[in-house]
């Protein structure tokens, strides 16, 4: 299908009549497996029908149009609820990230994959001692010949279990400081030498993992930009991040959303309560503020100014968004909100969403993480004392004990 | 007004500590939630010492009727140390909101033969007031008691009800012709039904309970004054818990943030971690002032009582929650693990909070008191 030559006009009444088409209506109680096999045919569909990587390169697989295109297909999903999260750091983060300082052959290889489901990436980063400070990381990668061989642990990585590759931060020299001793790979997640553990969160789900690496082999093109310019790929990376979670759109039946909530308080009779129309219109309102923020960031960024450290603040927005939700929540659905019978659903479905709602104050940096950034590299505020930047990596302490 | 306990109060208090800390280790508490060492849903073993060995579940009981006669401020001494260590135990039903309720009847014959049973551990008692769509506070009472050939009969569901599934027997809030009446069923009268609530917290239970014309006891009383006097006191008891559970969890924030190290300096040392912590704790200490008068009140001047008592509701809930809250999040990844004990904390804070009504109902009694 060609979609050259459309108005937005045209390609926003194509895309919304193939996500009529071929949204699965409901994915609710498909086991997570089952759910991978959805995702991935609906992904491999999107992308044939012109839909996936909008503002992708052509030349790799991308549909290279602008970012109207963009905005017009996001307004349309958000009418649905698209069962994409599987891909959400390979679109998000680890392909940009890719065709921003990856190598002709390795965006040839990797991004139409990424882009029709076929592969699923995840971001091996953090590790036991390295979380906000991932640049006090451990795992090492060292040369041999013109190949890699890399040992060390990461943890908390979202997806590791049915990914096929994943962007892996590790040190190459640990004689300098921290910063400039790093390089990023790309990972075969099927090499030998990787074991993926599951880890369960306080959801009681196991969305993220311990991954071991026990001398993994890795090509000398496995590289992602320079060796020992990790850092600055890393950084990249992150920006991607932060945009991608602070800009990702809200899930239409979202339990701790706006809609979702409002809904809940007619079902419940409490929606002309004053108190409830009160709390109500403050979530809509800091909802809004958000993606009104976030559609602003889009339209510079198409006009070529990117959003740089700024994507911080939707970042730390939206977790607030979260919090103020929960308060909501209780408000609307008081003590139904703690306790409920056991075939309500949507009851189930909230305490979830509530239990969850600390991960988007941690994962992608924490709240702490996105004010510093916001205060420093923003407002070019000072650092607090006491940096560690100029040491050697090898003389530093991190994570909760002295390195020997 | 005594805000400070007194020497005995802290012998107590250090006791229920050690027993507790020896008995009720987290690892306990897991295998309890989990069902893999009980199949009931609370330690009946650890219950029954505490009831036995050191007379806590009949602390406030009438020494005539086997309890030690202490006071408000002793047991929310004790129920500070359960809530710091989660304890599941239904100290909240039986030994709060049953013992509450019975002393605050006037039914002399119940109070002889229940409140022993009570306060030794052999009965779990159950106190039914909510019902589903409402909350404690609203106390609707679409449950109705009627005479039916000759006997008292209740008709209704309740909803909520702390511990109501493994209860002895329940206290229940109910409809009459001649306006509201409270009711004794036991837990296993026929055309009782009870089912488990599916729960956000899994060391708290809490039931719904169908009745059909099910047999009950009628309880002589002032049904609405009962109501009043027990719910006061049921939300001093309930702050306590909060109270221990939030200054667990800013002990364990400031352990943590005191070894783990980024950037080379301990977590501690960054001012958005500190003055989180310091925030927790100036939390904690308003929270803990708040229960101590509530407490006092409850022994020594009940005309303050319900003013006190919605006052440090409303001090406590969102403290908690608020602190537990940070505690996820000032432990990083770590925190939101299922294995770590941060999201049991949070979870019976976001529960303890909206346990018997809303924040905003807890806001209207409190103006409600204050006569605004
Ligand atoms: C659900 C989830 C999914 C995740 N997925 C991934 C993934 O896919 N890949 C990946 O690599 N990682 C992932 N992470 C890890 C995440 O990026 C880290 O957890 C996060 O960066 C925090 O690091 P930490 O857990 O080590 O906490 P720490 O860095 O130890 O932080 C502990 C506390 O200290 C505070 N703190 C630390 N440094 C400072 C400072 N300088 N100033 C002020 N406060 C500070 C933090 O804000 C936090 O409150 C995920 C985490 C979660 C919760």
């Amino acid at each position: 299908m060609t979609l050259v030559g459309q108005s937005i006009e045209e390609f926003r009444g194509t895309v919304r009549a193939w996500l009529e088409a071929n949204v699965p209506t409901s994915t609710d109680g498909l086991a997570p497996g089952e759910l991978l096999d959805v995702a991935k045919r609906f992904q491999a569909g999107l992308y044939d029908a012109g839909l996936a990587g909008i503002t992708w390169p052509a030349e790799f697989g991308g549909q290279g149009h602008t970012a109207a295109e963009q905005q017009a297909l996001d307004e349309q999903a958000a009418r649905f609820d698209l069962p994409t999260s599987p891909f959400r750091i390979g679109m998000g983060m680890c392909g940009p990230t890719l065709l921003d300082l990856g190598t002709p052959e390795q965006k040839a290889r990797h991004i139409r994959p990424l882009l029709r489901g076929e592969e699923i990436w995840c971001q091996l980063f953090s590790e036991p001692g390295a979380g906000s400070d991932v640049a006090s990381l451990q795992a090492r990668a060292s040369r041999d010949g013109d190949a890699w061989v890399v040992n060390g642990q990461k943890v908390w990585t979202s997806g590791a279990q049915w990914s096929d590759f994943g962007a892996l931060l590790a040190r190459t020299d640990p004689d300098v400081p921290k910063h400039r001793g790093l390089t990023m790979f790309i990972v075969d997640m099927h090499s030998p030498g990787v074991t993926v553990r599951p880890l369960r969160d306080m959801t009681g789900r196991a969305p993220f993992n311990e991954v071991y690496f026990d001398d993994v082999r890795l090509p000398a093109d496995a590289v992602i930009g320079e060796v020992d310019a990790g850092w600055q790929a890393a950084v990249t990376m992150l920006g991607h991040e932060r945009v991608s979670i602070g800009g990702s759109v809200r899930q239409r039946t979202d339990p701790l959303g706006f809609a979702g909530l409002v809904e809940l308080a007619r079902d419940k009779g409490c929606a002309s309560d004053p108190v409830v129309r009160g709390e109500l219109a403050q979530l809509y309102a800091a909802e809004r503020a958000l993606s009104l923020f976030n559609t602003r960031l889009q339209q510079e960024a198409a006009a070529g100014s990117p959003p740089g450290a700024r994507g911080s603040v939707a970042k730390l927005a939206g977790a607030m968004v979260l919090w103020r939700a929960v308060q909501t929540a209780g408000q609307v659905a008081g003590p139904e909100t703690v306790a409920w019978e056991t075939d309500d659903a949507r009851a189930g479905e909230l305490a979830t969403a509530i239990n969850a709602t600390p991960a988007s104050s941690i994962a992608g940096g924490t709240n702490q993480v996105q004010r510093n950034i916001i205060g420093e590299r923003i407002l070019g505020l000072p650092k607090e004392p006491g940096s560690d930047r100029d040491i050697p990596f090898r003389e530093l302490k991190v994570g909760t004990q002295r390195r020997s | 007004m005594q805000l400070v306990l007194d020497q005995q109060q802290q012998e107590l208090r250090t006791a229920v500590r050690k027993f507790l800390a020896d008995h009720s280790p987290p690892e306990r508490v897991r295998a309890v939630m989990d069902g893999s060492d009980v199949t009931d849903g609370y330690d009946r073993e650890l219950w029954r010492r505490l009831a036995t060995e050191l007379g806590l579940v009949g602390l406030v009981v009438p020494e005539q009727h086997g309890g030690s006669g202490a006071g408000h401020v002793e047991r929310c001494v004790v129920a500070e140390e359960l809530g710091r260590v989660l304890t599941p135990v239904p100290f909240l039903a039986s030994a709060v909101l049953a013992v509450d309720t019975l002393l605050a009847l006037d039914d002399v014959a119940a109070q002889a033969e229940l409140l022993p049973q009570l306060a030794s551990g052999d009965l779990v008692g159950a106190v039914a007031v909510a019902e589903p769509g409402g909350s404690w506070y609203t106390a609707a009472t679409g449950t109705t008691a009627s005479m039916r050939d000759g006997t008292w009969v209740l008709d209704g569901c309740k909803t909520h009800v702390v511990s109501g599934d493994v209860a002895e027997f329940v206290l229940v809030h109910a409809r009459t012709p001649e306006g509201t009446g409270w009711f004794l069923a036991s837990g296993d009268a026929p055309g009782l039904r009870r089912t488990p609530l599916r729960t956000l917290d899994p060391t708290r239970q809490l039931s719904r309970l169908d009745f059909a014309a099910t047999p009950v006891r009628p309880l002589a009383g002032d049904a609405a004054a009962v109501l009043a006097a027990v719910t006061d006191r049921a939300v001093v008891a309930l702050a306590a818990e909060q109270v221990g559970g939030m200054e667990r969890v800013l002990e364990m924030t400031t352990e943590y943030a005191k070894v783990r190290v980024q950037f080379g300096r301990t977590i501690g040392s960054y001012q958005a971690v500190k003055h989180g912590c310091a925030d927790m704790y100036s939390a904690v200490e308003q929270a803990c002032s708040a229960l101590r008068y509530a407490a006092w009140t409850a022994d020594h001047d009940t005309a303050q009582l319900p003013l006190a008592a919605a006052l440090a509701q409303v001090v406590v809930s969102p403290a908690y929650f608020q602190a537990t809250a940070d505690t996820v999040v000032l432990h990083g990844g770590i925190g939101y693990t299922w294995e770590h004990d941060a999201h049991l904390y949070y979870k019976r804070a976001k529960t303890s909070e909206l346990l018997f009504g809303s924040g905003e109902q807890q806001r209207q009694r409190l103006a409600d008191r204050l006569g605004i």
